[in-house]
């Protein structure tokens, strides 16, 4: 009835579960307490879960990512105390079996949930709005997108308490992750989540693909598209050509496990060669999905902050598309010590420092845009600097191991571990916070807190540096990675260090909290309510509407003159909003619950298979395809919102410019 | 009380000793053999390279950000200014240039460096031959030439080339000897190269560079390098040992154990080595010296050929 589903299987002996789990029931009955005390419920159903609103969804998967990020972070941060703790006979506080899970679930995590959920939340918010659309191409499916992402990280928390997570590392390379040597659930929680959510990742990269292609406002030929919308194409480009492999190699690992196939096995003619080759034809673009939108933020900002067009737009553009194509090019650098031969290892490292070149191109292209400008240090200035500082660093080394014969001796070090967490921490992380400060007024309409922003960045700055770079002299010590313990006296200061930075992280994120908390309260505050929709004086089309826009964006659609064309309207005395009308009926999608409904039959679906239950899957399976054809059968997915009612919000809004212009 | 207030700094300038007598001793920087110490060289020549212009950079990065910040009205403002052919041409080509120098060192060590390749030593140099196998969560070194093996400690006698066969008869491992140079993975059914070569005596740290599972914190021997006498001396250690690998003893070897003890060998099954390959492959392993799939003669072949 249950398949292999048994109470032995609650990890009711772990101390540190149970506490989790204690911790995670009471504040989740509080959130729910809460709300039905508020009745906020209807609203929440009405207004957010079922919402196709990209400004809507942006936020529900920003607030996923840093729920995500709470959780990388506590793996994150026990590892360090463990690798603190276990040395020189000290088997320290973590039995391998759960060690071997966190750092398996920190890499999925952090990549699959923080990263990916944070990006396209920043897609969802920014995309639309940029290129002067009134909602993405296809508005069910992003909102689809968005719970497969969200039960998927659901999934993989309920392996916290149920069963057990993948030991297998964030890759599960075989044959370690085959049934002969994993027979338990974890490798199987593992598939399943990072399948749903490459379900929602695959649509998000085909919806904004189209959105950004076909719904471009009139004007906005290519090389007049924002630098930040660019780099989401490119990404788009990367997700819909890197997502399907890993869709099927994780589909095949998951035919060896459930059907007994031999793929990648040791046995049968399984090849393991293979899986780390398709694995990695999926892992190596997809950081490029993650730093390309980084890139793009930092575009939009510094121009901003330092009152000055972007240096070398053309080239910017060019190098993201260089990028674009060159990141399929080097796979195989992440297994040189596989045994390939010199000129295969020669290419694909001579073109993974190729790629240096436009990245390089890209850092000196914002230095230059600082150059001769006039720099506000805004919060989000500290974290676009404290990017270029810490990513040309991260550049640096990630050329040394393209080197074959360095990472003779580099691969799979805890330098290997510096360098990629010193491009995702300084790169990608950076880069998506610094666009959280940036945009989170247009989203919610009020500023976020600057000095706590500033304290925020400094502790994630220095913390960075102290838990990262001991890490690279540890690599030169000949520390491999995913060591639960060591008796290597020479490498136990240096771990404490690194400690030290994960505390100093920690009080980063604990700045990030209280930013959050300080600014809601305060949200009413003069100065912090953006009632222009335009608080930084800014460049670009998401600026001209209203702060948070109206669910139609734009009451007319704008005519872009100009590459920055909201800068360009605003100095040629051009109204970009049209106000004053006439206005026209708008065409908008209406909400849906399909999208949740097959989240959740999903969810069943994933957890039942997880477990060998067969008959709840089968429900699970029947309840999305059902779901899918009750929606596409349903002709009643739009509306209208009339001429009369347009004009009354932008009125609104005319009234409240005009009010704070008086002032 | 001025103890008081110097313990603080005292002790930090004590961490602070103890990390720089690290920083002289850190094995992939202070390496012991020939492979070591290229690999050594081109780290650090790829490093100075690259700080030609990261150093510059990261200057730049603050010194504009500082220099035009918005404060310093003093400071040059062309509001309108976001082009030159000028600096597009130097941010390409600087670049690039470097990236050449790189790409062109990359493509030489590429070939001098290929862990396949036979190093380059005195004519009359033999190379000792070692057949390595990884097991959950131990390592088997076989001398074949000298017919004994042993688990968790490999002999190697100074100035010798060491040719490494590796395979594995679990899952993937990476094997690993930082002071000594360059690593290869180790995986079941098939047969990687290694050629390595300890120029000093001593006793290296060797590991797994890649995770395999439970008992892989515990999975690392010691490199014994030992001038020629001490090393016949210690063959015939491995010799005097009551125990012998055979079909059995393997069998039991072979099982998931961790943290195991050193274990001597005085005598191995014959292609014991090739066997260990074969079994995932159908009973079929690469002659080392023609290239060519051969059937193994031997009685590994028809031992429990897992399904």
């Amino acid at each position: 009835m249950l398949g292999r589903l048994s109470f032995a299987d609650i990890p009711v002996d772990v101390p540190i579960l149970v506490g989790t789990f204690a911790g995670v029931a009471v504040i989740g009955i509080a959130v729910l307490a809460l709300i039905t005390y508020y009745g906020k419920w209807g609203y929440l159903w009405k207004e957010w879960f079922t919402s196709v609103d990209h400004k809507r969804l942006a936020v529900m998967y920003i607030v996923l990512a840093l729920v995500a990020l709470a959780r990388g972070f506590a793996d994150a941060i026990m590892m360090r105390t463990q690798l603190a703790l276990a040395y020189a006979g000290n088997p320290g506080y973590l039995p391998p079996h759960h060690y071997d899970q966190i750092f398996s679930a920190h890499g999925t995590i952090m990549i699959f949930f923080l990263a990916m959920a944070f990006m396209t939340g920043l897609f969802n918010l920014v995309v639309p709005l940029q290129i002067g659309a009134r909602d993405v191409a296809f508005p069910f499916l992003n909102n689809l997108s968005f719970w497969m992402t969200a039960i998927a990280f659901i999934l993989i928390n309920v392996s916290l308490f149920i069963g057990e997570f993948s030991q297998c590392g964030w890759l599960a390379y075989p044959p370690l992750s085959e049934t002969q040597f994993s027979p338990g659930v974890g490798v199987d929680y593992y598939i399943w989540a990072v399948q749903l959510s490459g379900v929602g990742t695959l649509l998000t990269g085909v919806n904004f693909f189209v959105t950004i292609v076909k719904m471009r406002a009139p004007g906005m030929t290519w090389m007049k598209v924002p630098v930040f919308t660019w780099t989401a194409f490119c990404a788009c480009v990367l997700i819909m050509v890197a997502f399907p492999v890993l869709t099927v190699v994780l589909g095949m690992l998951g035919l060896d496990r459930y059907l007994g196939m031999h793929f990648f096995t040791n046995d049968g003619g399984g090849n393991q060669m293979l899986y780390l080759s398709l694995i990695w034809t999926w892992g190596h673009p997809e950081v490029y999905i993650l730093i390309l939108p980084a890139f793009g933020v930092f575009s939009e900002v510094v121009p901003t902050f330092s009152r000055k067009p972007l240096f070398g737009y053309a080239t910017m553009v060019y190098a993201t598309c260089a990028i674009m194509v060159l990141s399929f090019l080097v796979w195989l650098h992440h297994f040189f010590t596989m045994g390939a031969g010199a000129d295969v290892n020669a290419f694909f490292g001579i073109a993974t420092m190729v790629i240096s070149i436009p990245t390089g191109v890209k850092l000196f292209n914002w230095l230059f845009t600082m150059y001769k400008g006039r720099v506000e240090f805004h919060a989000t200035m500290y974290w676009a600097v404290g990017f270029m500082i810490t990513f040309t660093i991260g550049g640096m080394t990630g050329v040394m191991m393209a080197i074959p014969a360095a990472d003779f001796v580099l691969h799979n070090s805890l330098f290997l571990i510096a360098h990629f967490h010193n491009v995702i921490i300084g790169g990608v992380y950076f880069g998506y916070v610094c666009g959280m400060n940036y945009w989170f007024p247009k989203a919610l309409g009020f500023k976020l807190n600057e000095a706590w922003g500033k304290a925020a960045f400094w502790f994630w700055f220095v913390g960075f540096y102290v838990a990262f770079m001991p890490l690279y002299v540890l690599g030169f010590d000949g520390m491999t990675r995913r060591l639960n313990h060591y008796d290597n006296p020479a490498w136990h200061p240096w771990l404490l260090i690194a400690e030290v930075g994960a505390v100093l992280v920690f009080c980063g994120i604990a700045c990030q909290v209280i930013q959050l908390y300080v600014s809601i309260r305060d949200r009413n505050l003069p100065q912090n309510v953006d009632v222009t929709g335009d608080p930084w004086n800014a460049r670009s089309l998401e600026w001209s509407t209203s702060s948070p826009p109206p669910i139609y964006n734009f009451a007319i659609t704008p005519h872009v003159h100009d590459l920055d064309a909201f800068m360009h309207d605003k100095e040629n005395g051009i109204d970009t909003r049209g106000a004053g009308g006439p206005y026209a009926p708008i065409h908008m999608p209406k909400n849906t619950a399909a999208g949740f409904m097959v989240g959740a039959f999903s969810l069943v679906l994933g957890f039942a298979a997880i477990w060998y239950i067969w008959w709840l899957a089968a429900i699970g399976l029947i309840g999305v395809f059902a779901t899918v054809i009750i929606r596409s059968a349903n002709q009643d997915v739009d509306y209208y919102i009339p001429a009369e009612e347009v004009a009354r919000i932008e009125n609104e809004h005319s009234r409240k410019l005009m009010v704070q212009a008086a002032e | 009380m001025i103890n008081r207030y110097l313990k603080g700094p005292a002790r930090l300038g004590g961490l602070a000793s103890v990390l720089l007598l690290a920083g002289c001793n850190l094995d992939v920087l202070d390496p012991k053999g020939p492979v070591g110490e290229q690999l050594k060289f081109l780290i650090v020549e790829s490093t100075v390279a690259m700080l030609l212009v990261v150093v510059p950079t990261i200057i730049l990065a603050c010194y504009f950000a500082w220099k035009y910040r918005a404060s310093n009205t003093s400071a040059e403002y062309l509001p309108k200014w976001s082009h030159s052919n000028k600096i597009e041409v130097v941010i390409w080509g600087v670049p690039s240039i470097i990236i050449l120098f790189l790409a062109v060192i990359t493509y030489q060590t590429c070939h001098s460096l290929d862990p396949y390749r036979p190093l380059d030593t005195e004519a009359n140099a033999k190379p000792l031959h070692v057949e390595v196998v990884a097991l959950d969560w131990k390592w088997l070194f076989i001398y074949p030439d000298e017919g004994i093996a042993t688990v968790n400690q490999l002999a190697i006698p100074v100035g010798t080339p060491v040719d490494f066969v590796i395979t594995s008869d679990s899952v993937m491992n990476s094997f690993f000897i930082p002071r000594l140079g360059s690593m290869i993975y180790a995986m079941a059914g098939m047969q990687t190269q290694l050629h390595l070569l300890a120029s000093e005596p001593g006793d290296y740290a060797g590991e797994s560079a890649n995770y395999s599972g439970r008992g892989f914190s515990d999975m690392k021997f010691r490199t014994l390098a030992m001038p020629a006498d001490q090393y016949a001396s210690w063959v015939e250690k491995v010799r005097s040992s009551s125990d012998q690998l055979d079909n059995e003893t393997y069998g039991k070897l072979a099982a998931p154990s961790e943290a195991d003890p050193v274990k001597y060998y005085s005598h191995v099954a014959p292609s014991l080595f090739d066997g260990i390959v074969a079994k995932y492959n159908n009973g079929m392993v690469m002659d080392k010296n023609t290239g060519k799939m051969i059937r193994v003669q031997s009685a590994m072949s028809d031992m429990n050929m897992k399904e």
